[in-house]
This record gives structure tokens, sequence and C-alpha cells, in this order.
């Protein structure tokens, strides 16, 4: 990515970029390459992919999210930790636009437009997609069909070499004329989620814990093939989860906290995974917080 | 009587409507025969076939064996009801089928009744003889040409299942929004006999009324009764099924699969009685009603006569799950989409328990009925 920027002058970034220059001012301090390292994230800073800004969602009259804000860059990846019931998932699926979620205020901002307004459909036509914690099961719908459909296939078309190899390596060749997720076990509905996220090549993956209930060597071939697709396709992706495995595999640059509906600390996942287990996830928050207070 | 010319002389107009009822080519199939409005113009068995069955219509067939006369209406009472009286009265013919001992039909018999004229009340009585250990299936199609509106058709069927004979059944009904449609069908199965009987309605039709009933009389006899029901643009489908379970060791299984949109009323029934011991029976209804305006009912009756019966049942009805709509618009899919393709994935032929080349002709003939 340096490498490829080349030098531009301030001066050209628009005003966005700018402001975003002084916020991450830490950023050009800890670089001996300080005017290259500007550029690149002046570029950066203009493909936002995401922009969550002071988000409130209610879920069936309970306030869940209490003003999230936080954007993903191009090319980049987010792991966002929390306990159980802080919200993450809501995120995921207020981002997606799931009715039940309702946004009160705030904005969700995908690719420059906002899309707080869109329907599911939209959002994903944009180039948003999920890998849900819980898939549910749809009888007489066959994986196969569904995985055609991700492809912009006609069930009548046929997969080619080259997806069939992928559906062999997820170990989904068995599952295809199966029923979408019905007697599925916790570690095949991941791997067929992750499989249909691939085929539909989105800008932003939203995956809820893609690692739980997966097994050692699938969890490494998930995480493995996910990390392949973001370094090719430069898509990003946000990703909650509850264990640092995954961590080895997907090279994610900034980790955070949700908790008591808002978002705390952007530090390096690895660091806020080791600091959790150690002190817990307030904890935690109190930790990183005087750390980034430093600098 | 039998062979009356060649498919290929029906009117290709009558042709065609009858193909997307699930007619298939003549080559593909072990017999078949089409009775029009009031006249069978056309039956035939396939040249590969001859010897292992018998296909003509029923009054030929009448003619020519005198036995006949004492398989008609011992399964189905002439006195039922008004709807069977009419056709004991005078009846236009119908087809016989008979699988003859000990033989297998790969290929799948084909039979098509068909309403052309306006107005018309159609009245045919079928009788199918599936002799010793034979082994069959059969795919009726019965419709009414698209340019015709008023009409009736009754139809009496009497099907016997003779000692470890097994037959697969399947009646696609293709109607008319004004069409009213009163078939009365009952089975004898004997001893080990295998009787699937499956029935598909998908297009718009005024008021369909039927309750076949099969007779397990014989020790360890089985039948299954599978029925994937569509209403909609204001049908009425009242559809049953019942098993009296009267041999030891008798079973009996209905599965149905029913939606309902635009007005349209959906009853399903199923009684399944067992009347000796060690007989098993189970009941299985799904219901999906779509809109406000439509109506859906299940009722399933369970009777049980004798100490070891065994008969359960579980029926389910309501709306399509909001979060598998959801799911599949994450899918990039639209609404109307995901609707559509939990629809067609609810009317799954997989559970009419037929061989897989069945199941692949059934979906087809899903798509285009769904399609037209």
């Amino acid at each position: 990515m340096e490498s490829a920027c080349g030098v531009l002058s301030l001066s050209r970034l628009p005003s966005l970029a700018c402001k975003d220059f002084h916020a991450r001012k830490r950023d050009f301090l800890q670089t001996p390459k300080g005017l290259l390292f500007v550029t690149r994230r002046a570029i950066e800073v203009t493909m936002n992919v995401l922009e969550v800004d002071d988000l409130k969602v209610k879920v069936e009259n309970r306030m869940i999210l209490n003003g999230v804000s936080f954007e993903l860059k191009s090319g980049e990846s987010h792991i966002l930790f929390g306990p159980n019931g802080s919200g993450k998932t809501t995120l995921i699926n207020a981002i997606i636009g799931l009715p039940l979620y309702k946004v009160l205020s705030g904005k969700i901002v995908f690719m420059g437009t906002d899309i707080t307004a869109k329907s599911v459909e939209e959002r994903a036509k944009m180039g948003i997609a999920v890998g849900f914690q819980n898939p549910p099961e749809i009888t007489g719908v066959k994986l196969a069909d569904l995985l055609k459909l991700c492809l912009g296939k006609t069930p009548n078309e046929d997969f080619s070499e080259a997806e069939k190899s992928l559906i062999e390596a997820f170990k989904l060749t068995d599952f295809l004329n199966r029923d979408i997720n019905v007697g599925f076990s916790g570690g095949e509905r991941k791997r067929s989620e992750i499989l249909q996220l691939l085929f539909l090549k989105p800008k932003l993956l939203l995956l809820d814990e893609p690692d739980s209930g997966v097994d050692v060597e699938s969890l490494k071939l998930i995480a493995n093939q996910i990390q392949h697709y973001l370094e090719n396709s430069g898509s990003s992706a946000l990703i909650i989860t509850h264990q640092g495995e995954i961590l080895n595999y997907v090279n994610a640059k900034y980790g955070c906290v949700l908790l008591d509906g808002k978002i705390h600390c952007f530090s390096n996942p690895k660091h806020i995974y080791e600091n959790i287990k150690k002190e817990g996830y307030e904890g935690c928050i109190k930790c990183e917080e005087k750390t980034l207070e430093r600098w | 009587m039998t062979n009356k010319g060649e498919l290929t002389s029906i009117p290709h107009k009558i042709l065609e409507e009858a193909f997307k009822a699930g007619v298939s080519s003549e080559k593909e199939r072990a017999g078949t025969f089409f009775h029009i409005d009031q006249a069978t113009i056309y039956s035939k068995v396939n040249e590969v076939f001859k010897g292992k069955i018998e296909l003509m219509d029923i009054k030929d067939a009448l003619e020519k064996y005198s036995w006949l006369s004492e398989y008609m209406w011992r399964a189905v009472p002439k006195d039922q009801d008004v709807f069977t009286r009419k056709v004991a009265e005078n009846f236009s013919g119908g087809y016989f089928m008979r699988i003859l001992p000990n033989t297998e039909i790969t290929f799948p018999l084909q039979a098509c009744l068909m309403i052309t004229q306006k107005n018309l009340e159609q009245r045919v009585h079928n009788i199918i003889i599936a002799e010793e250990e034979s082994k069959a299936n059969i795919i009726t199609s019965c419709l009414q040409h698209s340019t015709v509106e008023n009409a009736a058709h009754l139809g009496i069927s009497e099907i016997y299942i003779k000692k470890g004979a097994s037959l697969n059944f399947t009646m696609v009904h293709q109607w008319r929004e004004e069409t009213t449609v009163k078939p009365r069908s009952a089975t004898v199965i004997e001893d080990k006999g295998t009787f699937v009987s499956n029935y598909i309605c998908l297009k718009p039709v005024r008021d369909v009324q039927m309750y076949p009933v099969a007779y397990c009389n014989g020790e360890n006899s089985k039948v299954s009764f599978n029925s994937i029901l569509y209403g909609h643009k204001n049908s009425l489908l009242d559809i049953g099924s019942k098993a009296i379970l009267n041999g030891k060791g008798s079973k009996a299984e209905m599965i149905s699969r029913a939606v309902t949109r635009e007005g349209s009323k959906i009853i399903v029934r199923g009684l399944i009685e067992g009347n000796a011991p060690e007989c098993k029976g189970h009941l299985e209804c799904k219901g999906l009603i779509i809109d406000d305006e439509s109506f859906i009912q299940s009722i399933p009756e369970l009777v049980a006569r004798k100490k070891g019966v065994e008969i359960t049942h579980e029926a389910a009805v309501g709306k399509i799950s909001e979060k598998e709509i959801e799911y599949l618009m994450t899918r990039r899919l639209s609404r109307d989409q995901a609707v559509s393709l939990i629809i067609r994935g609810f009317m799954d032929v997989r559970i009419m328990g037929l061989p897989e080349s069945l199941n692949a002709e059934l979906s087809r003939i899903i798509e285009i009925a769904a399609g037209t």
C-alpha cells in the first residue's frame, strides 16, 4: 500500500481527511517515515467503507446501542469484543438493516452513501454481507440453490470448477442437496455462512462469531479463507469474537470493546484480547483508555 | 377400442396444455391414456411394456373381462353421495389399468383427463388393479383447457392393491377458476401391499372437495397420502385423506403442505383409524398463510379401537417466518423473490417419497405450474 501511494500534498486532500489527520495524530508521531505515512493515511481516510455515527438502536422497546460511533476504512478489519448481551449482534444487524433493530438516531454511511433508511435488500446489493451467528433453517431450500443465488447464477447453471473446489475445501459438497441449515452442526452452519459470503464477494463483511462452535481445523480453514479474500479483494470486515484464535489468522488492524451500548478503545486487537482475559471487560476498558490517553 | 391413432393426432393446443399438467412424451411412459370431454381418444401401451400392463377405456375393459364388473363400485359405494349416484347413472368412460403379476414397470403410466367444452360435466370411472407382487408408478393429470371457463369433473377411482404389490399414484390437478371438482376414490390394500397416493393442486380452482379413503385390509399393508396444495385466487380446497387400518401391523402416513393466499380457503382433513393390533399411523400437516384474506384449517382425527395401536399427529399453520425472508434478503433477494423461494421450498416434492427421477419430474411440473 505504501509503495503504491507515492507522495501527495496534504493541501489536495478533502476536509474529512484533514479532520481525521488531527484525530489520528498518534499514527504520525509513531513513525520515522513521517511524510510518507501521512500521505498513505490521507488516501485511506478518503476511502471509508463504513461510518457509524452516534447510532442509537432499540430492539422491542429495549435500548441496546446508545450512541455508537466508529469508522472502518477500505481494506481494514476490526474486531469487536464485548460481553454477552452487550449489543454486538445488534450493531451488525442494524448495519445490515434488519427491521427488528430500530434506529432511533444517528446514521450509517456505507461507501459515502447514507444507508440508514435503506432496506436490507438494498444494503446487500450495495455490497454488505452478514455471516450470522444463528442462521435460520429453511426447509425445502437447498444449499446448492442458495449458493447459486449468491453467485448470481440460476438454479440450472452449474458451479465452475473453481467454485466446486471452494465448496469442497469448505467440506460442503455432501451438503449441497440438503435443506439450508436443517440438521447442520454449529460448525457446518458457520462454514456454509462464510462460503455464501465469499460467493457474494461483498465490500464489507459483517461476521457474527464466525469462530463459535467451530472445530480447530475448520476455524483455521474459515479464518484463512476470510483473510485470503480480504487481502485479494481489498474488502473490509467487522468481526465479532469471544476468542483469540481467529486473530492468529485474520489480520485485523483494530479491536474495540462494546460495553454499556457504547464503543470503547481502538487499539491492537491481540492486546485488547489479552487484557480482557486478565482484567475482564470493564477492567480492560479502564486500562486501555488510560493507555490511549497517554498518546 | 384401445389404440385410437397416434398421440401426435391430438390437436397441438390440447397437447401443449396437457404437457403443462405433467403429461410427457409417450416414449418416456409405459402407457398413455387420454380421455377428453366425453370420450377416450387415445390409449396405448408402450411396446417395451406390452404383456406387462393393460391399459384401455373402462367400457372396453368391461366388455373384454366379465370379471371386471365385480370391481365396479366395490371400494366406492354407489350411493355414497349425489356425485357417485350421478356417475353410476351415466358416465363417459375412464381408464382401466392393470399391472400384471410379478412385473415391475420402470416407466410411469400416464393418464390425462381433460375438459375442453364449456359447461360440461365430465363423469368418469377409473379402475386400477395392481396384481400380486407388481410394482408401478402412475401419473394422472386432470385438467381443463385454458379457453374453457365453467365446467365440472366427477371422477370415481377404485384402486386394488393385491398381495405384495406396490403402487405410486400421483394425481396432478390443473383446473380453472370456475371449475367444480368432486373426485371420489377408494383403495383396497391386501397383505404386504403398499399404496402411495400423491396429490398436487397448484392452479386456481373454484371448488375441489375430496376425501379419498384407503382400506389397509391386509396384514402389514401400508398407505401414504401426501399432498401439496397451493390455494390462490379465491380457490376452495377441501382435501382430506382417510386410512382405515384393518390389517394387523398395517401402517398409514399422511403428509401435507398447504399454502393459501389471495382469498383462498384450504381445509386439510386427515383421519387414521386403527382397528387392528400393532397398527401405526402418523399425520403431519403444515400450512402457510400469506395474507389476511385467506383461511386455513387443519382437522386431524385419530381413532384407535385396539390395544397396541399407535397413532400420532403434528400440525402447524402460520405465516412465513420473517427471519427466513430477511435472511434471504441479506443474500440479495427481493422480498418477493425470498417469499417465492420459501413457498417453493415448502411445497417440496420430496415429502412424497418417490424415486429421484420422479421427484425431478414433479419439481419440473411444479416449476411450470408456478410459472404459468
